[in-house]
């Protein structure tokens, strides 16, 4: 039993890459299928998937379902929209996050750990137990616009943006990195006559690449992934997102081809950024798991 | 850890007012207002003034009562039977709306069960919310054990020291940058009746024995068909977060064990589980509410059918505070599923705490 002889390891790194392989086509499958489906005219798609064929970029190959999806919805303002609340929404995360992360960690005032215990405490209330209720808050909420003061949040761009700009995972985020950097560079600046938004601004920042790196990336697939809550606030088209835009391709008869081409219109680009940072996407999410 | 030079009110409250501010309003006062809510009638838009009506929106969801019926019998005391022979019993529609019964009105038949002659009919005030609260209870108590078991499953084999062992992790995790809308839609091709990849894979498999299914239009598949796809979708996340917990037990402790001449299952029973419980108690919190949120799944792909087998309590939230406009309906659904939310996480962190 000891001795393992040269074949006998051979075989079992055959079957570990084996099993390894299996499991990667699982995950795989779909995503391929989507794809080359999305390349394929309607009959020959159905046909297709009796067979392998489903998963080869084979037979009439066309980008003629891109073309018909764009006549059938306005894609370009729906990724235009997307794009748009998807970065403001980032930008503004990581500077109000990151400013609360360092009040919290560097600075002493009245009230700091009743608020840092109040904003982690937000962590076990699921989104979803909230958006009925916030639905009717953002109904009613003033806005003081070009034309003086309007009443109700819903069809804009701000309902999709302001309140997702803080959450307490993104602090707590940056409440752990921020402990990890060395007080001393703080107080040396703090010596030298810096004011505090001159150190958050030119020594911790600087330092916090990787933070927010992370912090960017979980924001940027919650954003980006939005189904419900835009699908409630956003009746007008002029402000719908990529993900509510499906819609227009899941009515009666489906035209499969051309969903395929949207699908694969507004994951591929996601997908390509995953594969390029990979290793930043999953140290991120495992930065999740690290707890304080 | 505070010295004078940090300690400064005025700049602490500029830094961090923005972000409270932020959540107070957008989070914490939303969470407060679903409790108000649930006690009133408030409607997104309504020509009438919202009233207090205290436990009211409760009972109309949560009210359940057991009728025990007796089969109907003829004149000569036998059993009347039905032309397939089974025994005939009193409709529950006379029973919810006979003056006699006030207490029964607008109650409906949920489901019935049998003991011996005598028939059992649970009827409920909503059904349709209990069916979504059954729902929801089973998929998370489904999902949250197989998807945490797999996914831990997975983190072992992709910490194996392999060549190429970073590329099978990266495609493991890709379908969770996917969104959930996205990967439902497909799904929804996949599970189709006609052409579906998976009635023919499971036909090519069988030789062409295996009977196609309409996996999302038949009740005892669709959500099972649902589970499906959403352990396929966010396995991955969960299979990353153990491995981060895998990585943080010492290598030396696995050399003693192999010095000692553990098995592999020894080795896993008393090395690696011991050192992911703080893990464990994360992974299973985070898809337990994950779990509960179910919501974009059933939206894209069955809408809560067939026969109200995939309602959900947040697809039902939805629907009423948002479809109906019936926000107190909304809001209590809300605050029945924050409840349970965090019910079960306190469960979970109570059956998982550090043994003394």
């Amino acid at each position: 039993m000891a001795s393992i002889s040269p074949d006998n390891h051979g075989l079992r790194l055959a079957v570990r890459y084996a099993v390894l392989i299996l499991i990667a086509l699982i995950f795989v499958f779909p995503l391929v299928f989507m794809v080359m489906s999305s390349l394929k005219p309607a009959q020959q798609l159905l046909a297709d998937t009796a067979s392998l064929r489903a998963f080869l970029p084979v037979g009439d190959i066309s980008l003629d379902n891109y073309a018909r999806a764009f006549q059938r919805a306005p894609i370009g303002l729906f990724v235009f929209n997307s794009v748009l609340v998807t970065g403001l929404t980032v930008l503004l995360c990581l500077a109000v996050c990151s400013m609360a992360g360092f009040a919290f960690v560097y600075l002493n005032w009245r009230g700091r750990d009743l608020f840092l215990s109040i904003i982690l405490a937000t962590l076990i209330v699921p989104f979803e137990t909230i958006a009925i209720p916030l639905l009717l808050l953002v109904s009613k909420l003033p806005w003081i616009g070009w034309e003086g003061v309007s009443y109700g949040w819903l069809n804009s761009y701000r309902v999709q943006i302001i309140p997702w700009i803080a959450d307490a995972l993104t602090i707590f985020l940056f409440v752990q990195y921020f402990k990890g950097l060395p007080r001393e560079l703080i107080e040396a600046a703090r010596v030298e006559g810096a004011t505090w938004f001159q150190i958050y601004w030119r020594v911790v920042m600087p330092l916090s690449g990787p933070v927010l790196a992370t912090a960017a990336i979980l924001k940027f697939l919650v954003m980006y992934n939005q189904y419900l809550w835009p699908l409630i606030v956003v009746q007008q088209e002029k402000y719908r997102p990529v993900m509510v835009g499906l819609q227009y391709f899941f009515q009666l008869n489906i035209a499969w081809g051309e969903v395929m081409a949207y699908l694969t219109m507004i994951t591929l680009p996601v997908l390509a950024f995953y594969l390029a940072l990979q290793r930043a996407f999953i140290a991120s999410i495992a930065s999740t798991g690290v707890k304080g | 850890m505070s010295s004078k030079l940090t300690t400064s009110n005025r700049a602490g409250w500029a830094f961090a007012a923005p972000g409270i501010a932020l959540i107070a309003v957008f989070i914490i006062l939303p969470f407060f207002f679903a409790f108000a809510l649930s006690l009133t009638n408030q409607r997104l838009i309504s020509p009438n003034p919202t009233q207090f009506v205290g436990m009211q929106n409760y009972r109309d969801m949560l009210s359940v009562s057991v009728l025990r019926l007796a089969p109907d019998r003829d004149d000569a005391g036998q059993i009347q039977r039905d032309a397939a022979g089974a025994p005939v019993y009193p409709r529950i529609r006379d029973i919810t709306r006979s003056p006699d019964f006030p207490q029964y009105r607008g109650m409906r038949e949920w489901f019935r069960f049998h003991m011996g002659e005598t028939a059992h009919v649970v009827i409920a005030r909503d059904v349709v919310f209990m069916k979504a609260l059954v729902n929801t209870l089973t998929f998370v108590l489904v999902v949250a054990p197989v998807q945490g078991g797999l996914a831990l499953i997975l983190a072992l084999l992709v910490n194996q020291k392999l060549r190429g062992i970073t590329l099978f992790r990266a495609i493991y995790f890709m379908p969770v940058v996917v969104s959930i809308v996205v990967v439902s839609l497909l799904w929804r091709f996949i599970y189709s009746p006609d052409g579906g990849l998976l009635n023919n894979l499971l036909s090519a498999l069988t030789f062409g024995a295996f009977q196609p299914v309409n996996w999302l239009g038949n009740p005892d598949t669709a959500l099972p068909a649902i589970m499906g796809m959403s352990i396929w979708q966010a396995v991955g996340f969960h299979m990353v977060i153990w491995l981060s917990g895998l990585q943080t037990i010492s290598p030396t402790l696995y050399e003693a064990a192999e010095i000692e001449g553990a098995s592999k299952w020894q080795t896993f029973r008393y090395v690696t589980w011991p050192g992911l419980r703080h893990t464990a108690v994360l992974v299973l919190i985070v898809i337990t509410m994950q779990a509960f949120a179910l919501f974009a799944q059933i939206d894209v792909m069955t809408r809560g059918g067939p026969l109200d087998s995939t309602q959900t309590l947040v697809f039902q939230a939805v629907e009423r505070g948002y479809g109906k406009q019936d926000i107190s309906g909304g809001a209590t659904i809300s605050v029945v599923l924050f409840l349970m939310v965090l019910a079960i996480s306190l469960l979970q962190r109570w059956l998982t705490r550090e043994r003394a």
